[in-house]
Order: C-alpha cells, then structure tokens, then sequence
C-alpha cells in the first residue's frame, strides 16, 4: 500500500533535479515538516480557541466575540499578540529556572505528539513503528511541567494546583492506555497508519467503535480519559478557579501563560485527533477508497483522483475530530464540576476496571471471532 | 561522513552531555527538587540513548515509565513532605563530602579502567525493523519465567499499597500501649462512633 502521494521524495526529487546533491535536498527537506506542524497546530489552536467562544456565546445566549475579523475569528490572534506584549513577571521569591521551564515542558509534548499523527496515506510526519505507544509516553511527561510549575511559584495555591493535575493526569492515564491498548490487539500493530488502514478494509463498519462491544466500552472509556487528562471543565480540578484561584497558571502572565494556554488547546485538538484515529478510522470515508473510485467510475491510481483522496482524507479527519472537540466544549459548559474524591472513585474504582475487563474482553474475542476482530 | 552518521555522532555528543551533566547535577545539587527535575533530565537523555541504538520501544517505555511514573512520584513525595529540617550533621559535611568524593573517583577510575581495556565486540548486524514484536516473542516464550514473577512481585506491591492506605488493617496501638503509626485521618466507620458531645447547656 505505497502508492499515493509521497512529498518527501517528490521534493528531493525536484531538488535534485535542480542540481542539488541528494544529501542537501533531504538537509532541506528536515524543517520543513517541523514548521507545518507548528503551523497546523497554531491554526488549529486558534480555530479551537474560537471555536470555544462562539459554542460557548450560544449556550449562553450571548453573541460571543463579533468585532475583529469575519464572526470574531480573529479574536484569537489579537489575544495571543496582546499575551505577547505583555510584561513577563517573575515573582521575587519564584524559583526563576523552573518557572520559566515548566510551561515549555507543559507544551513540548504536546507539540511532539504531532508527530505521529496521520492525515492521508502519506500525511503523517513520521510513521513511527510504535506510534500509539509514543503518544502515550509523550501524555505521561506532561504532569512534570505542572508540578514544576507549581512548585516554583511558591504560592500554596499553585503547589497544590500542581499536585491536583499530576495526581489527575497519573490517575487517567492507565484506563487511557487501557483503552489504546484494546484498539491495538484489534489492529495487531503499534503504527497510527496501520491503527487507520486497518479499520477502513470495509469502510464504516470496520471503524473500532462498532466493533461489537468492546468497541463501545473502549470507546466510552477513552472519551473520558481523554477529557480528563486535558483538564478542562468537568474535570478542570487544577484550576478550580473558585477554590484554587488558578491552580498551577497562578502566578503565570504574559507569554508564559500563554503557552499554557495554548498546551491546553493543543491537547484538546490532540485528544480529539487520537479518538478519530484510534476508534473512528482516521481518514477513512464511510465507504472504502476502492468503492468510491469504482462509482466515480476512475481509476484508482488516477493521479486526479489520489488528489481527490488525500484532500477528502484530511478533510474527513478534520471533521471528525472537530465533533469531538465540540463534544469537549459542549462538556466544558453544560457539566458542573466534579469533587476530587468523585475524580478519584470514577478513575480508580470505575474506568479501570472497566478498562481492565475490556481488554481481556478484546483479547479473547479476537481468539474466538478473528474474522471481526482483527485476527489472524 | 555522510549526513545520517553525522546527525548521529552529533545527537550522541549531545545526549551524553545531557546524560553526564545531568547526573552530577544530581548529585551536587543543593535543593532536592532540583535534584528530582535533574534526575527527569538524565532518564530523558538514556531514551535518546536508547534511540541512538534502534531501540524505539525501550526509549518509549523508558520515557513512560521512568519519567511518567517513577519521577513524578519522586517529586510528589519531595512536595508532599517538603520541610526545611536543619541539617543536624552540617558541622561534619566537609569531612563527609571529603570521603564521598574519594569514593566516587575511586569507583570512576575503576570504571574507565574497565571500559578502556575490555575489547567491546561492535556489532555489524543490521538492526532489526520491529523490535516490539521481537520483545513481545521473548517475553512469552524465552523469558516467560522472569516475567511472571516480576508481574507477582508488581501485583504484591499493589496489594500490599492499597492494605496500607486502608487505614483499618493498621494497628493504632500496640499492646504496651504507645502509638506506632500516628495517622492524619480516621476512617469513616470509626469517626461515627466517636462520643457524641454531652448536651448539657441545651439549646442555645
């Protein structure tokens, strides 16, 4: 399944042509995935962002942000410049090197997940062979930078904001990894493309979450996990703006808070993209590629119509994942907030089990009906 | 030298930097939460190591387990219990830091000594493309024994927390009569038995 559309070797081939030796062109090639996936993710912060605002308005009768650019959707930029601009305040009796590194470890992981994600066929920055191992990984460093962040504000509000998302972030990320890890019996690989290919061979029926069972439980209980390890409204315990004013983003102004912020938006839109990989079929149309060309009436490897399929992909998963970042926000506004020992009990004592019994679930399902499950 | 080999030798030179740095932080670092973050530092840096080395599912497991878990708990336990006990034993901490240092390059020196006369075989063997399945393989065939056990002894340490934070299996008193453990909370069954306040003023 290699064939499609190949930028890389498009682009050194171009550059090569152009006389360039070969190890120049892939020198060349390196950034430019790199500032894609910064710009993606910006966009995709501010569209969240904006997102956020309007659905939030419209729940609450209000008109939401109408004045700077068509419907307030530059809202968000002229925010982030503003955030910018600001005088960047160190509290006196702060830590100031651990102050200052918190934020970036909050949002480095969050950027680097990027990496793993696929778009098309091809879209995918890096087709690591442990993909959905690497995003979980990756999910585990982020209550580092809380605690650190915490810790150096010296403020005992910040402290225990940090402490709380730690505690948090640890608590869900095991039925999370639980959940994941039932998807990847069903695929019997590690690789997101893989993860996606295998539930596009019959197009919607094959997507894991109708697969019968397991894939509901999975699916709900990733959902879950997923919201809570963003830590947004019901789950937003670290900030918990009326008891611990702010949480670990106290003490926090300008840039620094920022990037905070935008941690939080990158890990909303990350969320949503690992559901619509992991249990929607990523890029996958509601019928197979094959059965599309075939009542278009072209050929497959028609260069027009792999266009046509790397566009619809990108467009099929942005949609998807842009129901769940409503989900998210629809959650965020219409849920009240949960108590710490509720957070705990539904984590522990609910989705773990659930999560545990799933996987066993799956794993002796995939024994007994391989046709449908994904076995061999 | 080609582009890959030079990007390696580079990403080596800087990862051992990390590494080296990092540890003697570690070690030399006055505030103790320092010395956690820094130790988060060193285990990020092995990962790379591992990296280097086509090991991507250990670098990975590395990073999940040593910094997601094992870090993390490090610093929660430092920032739960974080008290400024004056240093009891800093009148002798030169003579201390004297012979820990002495130790230290004695140790170091045996190492190098060791590094520099052992003959290191290289392998030449291409590494191989999915190193998940081939761990997984092992795990359940070649080294089935030393897994169980290691999940027997992972799952008694489970057990054996959660007896400890269910307050009810530990004994409050001893039979001489003086208090092992001093425990913050009481379990709710007991707090419901507490005397209620004798109501003798009536009402107020």
């Amino acid at each position: 399944m290699n064939q499609g559309i190949d930028l890389q070797r498009s682009f050194v081939e171009l550059l090569t042509g152009a006389g360039l030796p070969q190890e120049v062109a892939r020198a060349f090639w390196l950034p430019l995935p790199m500032v894609v996936i910064l710009a993606v993710v910006t966009v995709a912060v501010l569209l969240a962002i904006w997102g956020e605002r309007k659905w939030a308005a419209d729940m609450q009768q209000r008109i939401g942000p109408n004045i700077v650019g068509m419907a307030g959707f530059l809202q968000g930029v002229v925010d982030a410049i503003k955030l910018i601009v600001k005088e960047d305040i160190i509290p006196r009796k702060a830590d100031p090197w651990l102050f200052t590194i918190g934020p970036i470890l909050v949002l480095i992981p969050a950027f680097f997940a990027y990496l793993v994600v696929p778009f098309g066929q091809n879209l995918i920055i890096s087709d690591l062979t442990i993909g959905v191992f690497f995003l979980v990984a990756l999910g585990s460093v982020a209550p580092i930078g809380a605690l650190m962040a915490g810790y150096s504000s010296n403020n005992k509000y910040a402290l225990l904001g940090g402490l709380r998302a730690a505690a948090q972030s640890i608590s869900y990320e095991i039925p999370l990894a639980l959940s994941v890890l039932s998807v990847v019996i069903m695929t019997g690989s590690l690789s997101t493309i893989a993860v996606v290919e295998a539930q596009n061979t019959y197009g919607m029926l094959s997507w894991n979450v109708f697969k019968p069972i397991v894939g509901q439980v999975g699916f709900v209980v990733f959902l879950i996990s997923a919201l809570a390890e963003t830590e947004r409204a019901p789950f937003d315990l670290p900030e918990a703006e009326s008891e611990l004013v702010q949480g670990h983003h106290t003490e926090y102004s300008g840039m620094k808070f920022a990037l905070f912020y935008l941690a939080e938006y990158a890990n909303l839109v990350l969320g949503s993209l690992m559901a619509t990989i992991l249990f929607l079929g990523g890029w996958g149309f509601f019928v197979p590629v094959e059965t599309l060309a075939g009542w278009l009436g072209v050929d497959l490897l028609n260069p027009v119509f792999q266009l046509f399929a790397a566009f619809l992909g990108i467009v099929i998963t942005v949609l998807k994942s842009t129901i769940f970042v409503f989900l998210a926000i629809l959650a965020r506004w219409t849920l009240p907030r949960v108590r710490i020992d509720q957070l705990l009990d539904l984590g522990w004592k609910f989705l773990l089990p659930i999560g545990l019994v799933n996987l066993l679930l799956t794993a002796a399902f995939r024994l007994a009906f391989p046709g449908i499950f994904g076995g061999v | 030298m080609n582009l890959g080999e030079g990007v390696r030798l580079v990403s080596f030179g800087i990862l051992a930097l990390i590494v080296l740095g990092g540890a003697l932080g570690v070690v030399l670092a006055p505030s103790m939460v320092h010395a956690a973050f820094l130790l988060g530092l060193v285990f990020v840096g092995m990962s790379g190591l591992y990296l280097l080395l086509n090991a991507d599912f250990v670098a990975a497991a590395q990073i999940l387990i040593y910094v997601g878990a094992v870090n993390v708990l490090l610093l929660f336990a430092i920032m739960l219990v974080n008290r400024r006990i004056p240093d009891a034993a800093a009148g002798k901490r030169g003579l201390r830091n004297t012979i820990a240092g002495f130790v230290c390059l004695f140790v170091f020196g045996s190492l190098v000594n060791g590094v520099v006369r052992v003959p290191w075989p290289i392998s030449t063997e291409t590494p191989i493309a999915n190193s998940t399945l081939r761990i997984g393989e092992q795990f359940f065939s070649y080294y089935l024994l030393p897994f169980e056990a290691v999940s027997i002894l992972l799952l008694l340490a489970l057990v054996g927390a959660i007896i400890l934070a269910r307050r009810e299996f530990v004994p409050d008193r001893t039979e001489s009569g003086d208090q092992p453990l001093v425990l913050p909370e009481r379990p709710r069954a007991e707090m419901d038995e507490t005397p209620k306040l004798p109501e003798t003023t009536g009402r107020r």
